[in-house]
């Protein structure tokens, strides 16, 4: 019962980074029907910007999480506005084959310029244990947590409260009757991009600090499993990313607890597989049919 | 022109470029022009035709877009090692190529029923998922040496084999594609509820597309094994899937000589950057971004190479189709 | 006996009835229309007759052959292959490809070759099967006109011939009982005149039975020798032209609309 409760905890650290990479998926396909593959490497892009952030500016924990979040969210608008905003009426496919250019050059790019070796991420956080029982805590997983929950906390309110996220909920129910209304899709799309990002570059800090080694591919395996978590939960709900990306962890923890944690990633893609076969809209998500 | 006389047309002309090909390359070789470093090259280049004909089919013709060849292609590369490491003759080379190539299918058909019921992004994703499933248990599985792969493998691919199996697998699917089985997988791609309310079983027409491709991925990936001597999962990951839809998408999705025409270019350009192996996935990416920006149909668009007693129709009927 | 029979034939999507209860039958070689205002439950009814839609309640009997069988919820590829084929309101043609591919698509089902060897080898026998195939897509593309056109992508056509050559891909398919969901959608009264013409043609050619859901009522009142008028999802009323031209019910259902046009 205890190791259960330990694989629990550590479950909810690693599916808090899920959902966050994950509501960006979810945010991004619900607006222009894109999985967006370089997602992920965004997520590595804020893991290197925190890094950039705590080594050669001095930074602490909290101003590199400020940091690594404001410039993915620009980078973020900058791809959205380079690659995807031009192929808007395009099949979907090729949007789909240049958002995995994207990540390829992404992910290259980075290579290039910081050699692919693993770099190991400085302690911000102190390593302070806590104990609950038989249950061992650590801050850098609190840190996590709390993190997921305040930006989330955050993201509601953005999504259901301000002007914005009342734009960008018209522009994915319906792109044209928005426009028609006066909705500026372009700036939505932006903002949508723009918040996406944000949360995967805190995701990529947070990461960095839990598991302290950061590498330029980093961001492609988690990039597909948020993406599961994404689909997990219904892709283009918000919340079904914050439950799917939770579920996803903890299963995979408990795999790797309990199984072999050689077969994690092999789960997750079973249930991504299980789920688009049996109940593709997600758990959350309604079932559409085409108009004939 | 008549069916009959258009067949014994290209009859002719498919030999020509078959001879034509094998003698040049043949010489080239004997001739010390092409040598063992270039070889590989010339390998490569055949294995990837075998490859993106196959997934043409699937995502060119038939309109499945998969993210997945890559894992069809390790169950043909793992089944051909195995064998010919217990077999090491001419015959377990044969035998690993069949074998590879049937369980790829089996895999195929297993695979596809479930997934085929999927559409565009999803289906990519599914296919994406199975491939990686493959890629885990290879890295696990005792059978297939684990995370170390397998090495040692008898080699046997040389010139006229490869150039044997590269020419079966074009003629093999472009003889399909120009057959009413393979109209019913292009109507499939052009719209699936008309194909179906015209009396295709979309379904299974689907799942065939998808089990002949994953039976050249088989050939192909036990041509590989044979050529590299070395297996290891990581070479099967989800970059080389992309690697083939890449072949795919620059030479015109639905046009066969469009792969053939992409494999070599890309072969040419990656071996001439071998010497800068991070800045060529820089390109690479932005040669993939830039095509489907400025050029989504790829070299071909779905037109084949026109031949040259073709050349003189086509220059006649371009005023008129500008007039419309 | 009836070549087609419905029996109360249902269809919800969730809360909303889009066709109720809804009994026809139509014999053999008869040319029947449907007609009923915007949103009336037609091109459901098309939908649940061809197996996009599989049905709430009630049955669909196809007689064919002599012998009679319940369709109702089967897939589309079967039901087209059981002789009931169909043309869409919002033309749906294989765009990218020529018109002869077009039609020769629609005769797969019929084609005598296997995949394999014919397919992959191209036998004798797939030699002998592909002329036959491009002779009868011909002859077929002739009752309009189309053949000269046959190398030409679908989609370069013009608008009134895609419609044609939508009728022409059904036909492809050998129907017994041919659906044609508006096929004068969009044309001019010329056009429409040419088209009834065909369509009574093709009847007698072909010794089809004709079902047409169309809004021009020129051609409906013109062509067709029996109504069925659906309104809201249900069967509002059914008989020769004359009684449908003056029923009460039928006038008030289309108020505002001109009888006789």
């Amino acid at each position: 019962m205890d190791q259960f409760l330990q694989q629990v905890v550590n479950g909810l650290s690693l599916g808090s980074i899920y959902a966050l990479i994950a509501l960006g998926y979810t945010m991004v396909y619900g607006i222009i029907k894109l999985i967006n593959f370089a997602h992920g490497d965004i997520y590595m892009l804020g893991a290197y910007i925190g890094f950039a952030a705590v080594t050669i500016g001095g930074l602490g924990f909290f101003p590199a999480l400020i940091a690594a979040m404001v410039l993915c969210a620009l980078i973020g608008i900058l791809t959205e506005r380079i690659a995807y905003k031009p192929l808007r009426n395009s099949p979907r496919i090729t949007l789909l084959i240049t958002a995995i250019g994207i990540s390829f050059f992404m992910e290259y790019a980075m290579m290039y310029f910081v050699g692919a070796n693993v770099r190991a991420f400085p302690d911000v956080l102190p390593k302070t244990q806590y104990r609950l029982g038989s249950v061992v805590i650590n801050l850098q997983q609190i840190a996590i947590i709390v993190t997921t929950i305040v930006l989330m906390v955050v993201l509601q309110f953005i999504v259901h409260k301000t002007k914005i996220g009342k734009a960008m909920r018209a522009v994915s129910a319906d792109r044209d009757a928005a426009e028609l209304m006066g909705i500026k899709v372009d700036q939505t799309i932006s903002a949508t991009f723009a918040i996406g990002s944000a949360l995967a570059g805190a995701a990529g800090v947070l990461v960095g600090i839990f598991y302290n080694s950061i590498n330029p591919l980093m961001g492609m395996m988690p990039g597909l499993k948020a993406f599961v978590a994404a689909v997990f939960g219904g892709i283009g709900i918000i919340p079904g990313a914050m439950i799917g990306g939770i579920s996803i962890g903890v299963i995979e923890t408990m795999v790797s607890g309990y199984g072999s944690s050689m077969y994690k990633d092999a789960v997750v893609f079973a249930i991504l597989i299980l789920v688009l076969i049996f109940k593709p809209s997600g758990l959350l998500g309604k079932n559409v049919r085409e108009k004939v | 022109m008549e069916i009959r006389q258009m067949r014994k047309r290209n009859t002719v002309i498919a030999l020509i470029l078959m001879i034509g090909s094998f003698a040049l390359i043949q010489a080239l070789i004997m001739g010390g022009v092409i040598r063992s470093y270039q070889q590989v090259t010339l390998a490569t280049i055949c294995i990837n035709i075998i490859l993106a004909v196959g997934l043409n089919l699937v995502t060119g013709f038939t309109g499945q877009f998969s993210l997945g060849h890559a894992g069809f292609m390790a169950i043909g590369a793992y089944a051909c090692a195995i064998i010919t490491l217990k077999n090491g003759s001419v015959a377990g080379f044969l035998l690993g190529i069949l074998a590879g190539a049937v369980l790829a299918t089996v895999f195929g058909i297993l695979i596809g029923i479930p997934t085929l019921r999927l559409k565009g992004d999803y289906l990519a994703i599914a296919t994406l998922g199975f491939a990686e499933i493959i890629r885990i248990f290879a890295q696990n599985l005792t059978i297939t040496g684990g995370a170390a792969g397998l090495n040692g493998i008898p080699k046997f691919t040389n010139w006229p084999w490869l150039w044997a199996f590269t020419c079966l697998s074009i003629l093999l699917v472009n003889a399909f594609i120009h057959s009413s089985h393979g109209r019913a997988c292009i109507a499939i791609r052009e719209d699936e509820i008309a194909a179906e309310a015209m009396g295709i079983n979309t379904t299974k027409y689907k799942v065939m597309a998808f089990a002949i491709g994953a039976f050249f991925a088989g050939i192909g990936g036990a041509l590989y094994a044979s050529t590299f001597y070395i297996l290891k999962p990581t070479t099967f990951g989800f970059m080389k899937s992309i690697d083939i839809l890449m072949i795919v998408v620059l030479g015109g999705m639905g046009s066969i000589t469009g792969s053939v025409i992409a494999a070599v270019v890309l072969a040419v350009i990656t071996t001439a950057l071998q010497s800068f192996s991070e800045l060529r996935m820089v390109l690479y990416a932005v040669m993939l971004v830039a095509i489907m920006l400025f050029r989504p149909q790829g070299l071909m668009g779905d037109r084949e190479l026109p031949l040259p007693s073709e050349w003189k129709n086509r220059r006649k009927k371009q005023p008129q189709s500008a007039a419309e | 006996m009836a070549l087609l029979t419905v029996k109360n034939l249902t269809k919800s999507f969730g809360g909303l009835t889009a066709v109720s209860d809804v009994n026809m039958a139509i014999e053999p070689g008869e040319l029947v229309g449907l007609i009923g205002p915007n949103g009336a439950g037609k091109t459901t009814l098309f939908n649940l007759l061809t197996g996009v839609y599989e049905p709430t309640t009630g049955k669909i009997l196809l007689n064919t052959n002599g012998k009679e069988r319940e369709i109702q919820g089967q897939k589309p590829y079967r039901i087209c292959g059981e002789g009931i084929a169909r043309t869409f309101q919002n033309i749906r043609l294989f765009k990218e490809l020529t018109v002869l591919d077009n039609v020769r698509i629609a005769m797969h089902q019929n084609v005598k070759y296997q995949m394999l060897p014919g397919a992959f080898f191209h036998t004798p026998g797939y030699v002998k099967e592909e002329e036959r195939l491009k002779k009868e897509a011909e002859e077929l593309l002739d009752i309009f006109q189309l053949t000269h056109k046959k190398d030409e992508k679908a989609k370069n056509l013009p608008y009134g011939e895609q419609r044609h050559l939508e009728i022409v891909r059904a036909m492809a398919t050998k129907p017994d009982l041919l659906l044609l969901d508006e096929p004068a959608a969009g044309m001019n009264p010329k056009e429409t005149a040419a088209l009834t013409q065909t369509i009574a043609q093709l009847r007698r050619d072909f010794g089809l039975t004709i079902l047409l859901i169309e809004h021009d009522m020129s051609l409906v009142m013109k062509v067709c020798e029996r109504i069925y008028v659906l309104n809201y999802g249900q069967m509002l009323a059914q008989g020769l032209p004359e009684e449908i031209r003056n029923n009460k019910l039928v006038i008030e259902a289309y108020l505002g609309e001109d009888m006789n046009a």
